[in-house]
């Protein structure tokens, strides 16, 4: 069973995708701020992780640029999930190793899970 | 002030940028402006002045309060311009946080809706799914509105850069009508597309001219009567894209016209004629066409139907 670290301060969302998730057979792992995110990610090495930008405690392109600094961390499929979508925010996600970048607004529940198979290769 | 606070300020160009205002525009610049032609004003006056009158301290006495009292008016003026500025400048920037801050919890409920839907969490009676429907699409259309606050915002604090390549205009369009076929169906409106053949590739910003393709094909299909039509060109004409889409429907009173691509405006037949729609597609379709470098236009006859246009520079 592939593993899935859900790094998202809304317990509403946590909530709902850990449900679909859990139904398409995932495992997943529930952080609610950015720091707690980083420490799972290097205890639990998960194969993936769903990231949200505006975190308590540690901001999520801090998390990517450790999570991406850190040889253990590094080669794990960073999805960004969020809903900032300000000048270069994207881009900096990209360039700090995101592997792709999703507006919530903008995708259905099922499009995202599309893209979280991709990104599993599955 | 601070030191740093008075060299910020006279940074003009900063200045600029922060209102999103174009220098002509700009408080900052037009005292400046004002600054300089006083001065001219005053020291050509003083020259013209000791030739003629023969007691030059008083000519230069009188000059320089005349250019104090013009200083303080020309100050007062630009404060005022710059205060408007100002606010401009935050509600723009309040738009903008209201806009995020309401996103995440629209997202939240659409997908929660939708998970129930999809009958993962059980089987929902066929009664309950209509109404389930209803709130999905009600929270779309709240997201789609604050997601247009949200561009308005962007266009207003000049913070929406253009990421320009090349693709094909003529795929893009096409790619929109599949989109919009189910509500076209749905409208009894049929879609015809007629591009002239063999057109070139088109250096431009793809995701904000799909805003604005978008945004005709919803309005033509949404504003027709009965059994609509509507009639897509593209055709290349000189150095650019000329892109015409004509609708048989609701139409544009006359008197109305000259609003059309202000923000927030709605026909007054319009209004009458469907409630939804929040009056900014228009408005957001003629900022990009403009940014990007060509004009955008129509013809329009109530009860009869309307022809919206633009053009984009090919390179």
């Amino acid at each position: 069973m592939k593993t899935i670290l859900f790094i998202e301060d809304e317990s509403a969302l946590q909530k709902t995708f850990g449900e679909i998730l859990k139904q398409e057979g995932y495992d997943i792992t529930p952080a609610l701020d950015g720091e707690i995110g980083l420490r799972l990610a290097k205890t639990k090495k998960p194969d993936l992780i769903l990231l949200d930008l505006i975190l308590p405690k540690m901001h999520g392109f801090e998390v990517l640029k450790k999570l991406k600094e850190d040889k253990e961390t590094k080669d794990i499929p960073v999805i960004v999930l969020t809903n900032l979508e300000g000048i270069g925010d994207v881009e900096k996600a990209i360039e700090l190793g995101a592997t792709t970048y999703l507006v919530k607004a903008q995708y259905s529940l099922d499009e995202v899970v599309e893209k979280i198979k991709k990104a599993l290769n599955e | 002030m601070t030191f740093k606070k008075i060299s910020s300020q006279l940074n003009i160009f900063a200045q600029c940028k922060k209102f999103g205002l174009p220098l002509w525009q700009c408080p900052q610049f037009l005292f400046l402006i004002m600054g300089i032609i006083i001065i001219g004003s005053i020291v050509t006056s003083y020259a013209i002045g000791i030739r003629y009158i023969e007691d030059p301290e008083m000519v230069a006495l009188v000059s320089l309060l005349i250019a104090l009292i013009l200083f303080v008016i020309a100050f007062t003026i630009t404060r005022s311009f710059e205060r408007l500025a100002e606010a401009n400048r935050m509600k723009s920037e309040f738009i903008s946080i209201v806009s995020h801050q309401l996103r995440s919890p629209l997202s939240n409920l659409r997908w929660a809706i939708e998970l129930l839907i999809s009958g993962r969490l059980g089987k929902i009676e066929e009664q309950q799914t209509e109404y389930f429907k209803i709130l999905k699409e009600n929270s779309h259309r709240m997201e789609e509105l604050v997601q247009n606050l949200l561009i308005v915002s962007r266009i207003e604090t000049a913070a929406l850069p253009s990421k320009k390549q090349e693709f094909s205009l003529e795929d893009l369009i096409r790619e929109l009508i599949k989109e919009f076929e189910l509500f076209a169906k749905a409208s009894n409106v049929e879609i015809f597309f007629e591009p002239q053949v063999n057109l070139p590739k088109i250096f431009t910003d793809p995701s904000q001219i799909k805003l604005v393709v978008e945004n005709l094909l919803d309005n033509a299909i949404r504003y027709v009567k009965e059994k609509g039509k509507v009639l897509i060109k593209l055709e290349e004409r000189g150095q650019n894209f000329y892109f015409e889409i004509k609708d048989n429907g609701v139409g544009i009173p006359k008197d109305d016209q000259k609003y059309i691509f202000q923000k927030f405006f709605r026909s007054e037949n319009v209004m009458r004629y469907q409630t939804q729609g929040s009056g900014l597609g228009l408005y957001i379709s003629k900022a990009i066409t403009e940014k990007l470098g060509g004009k955008i236009g129509f013809k329009s006859q109530e009860g009869v139907g309307s022809t919206f246009w633009f053009t984009l520079p090919i390179k």
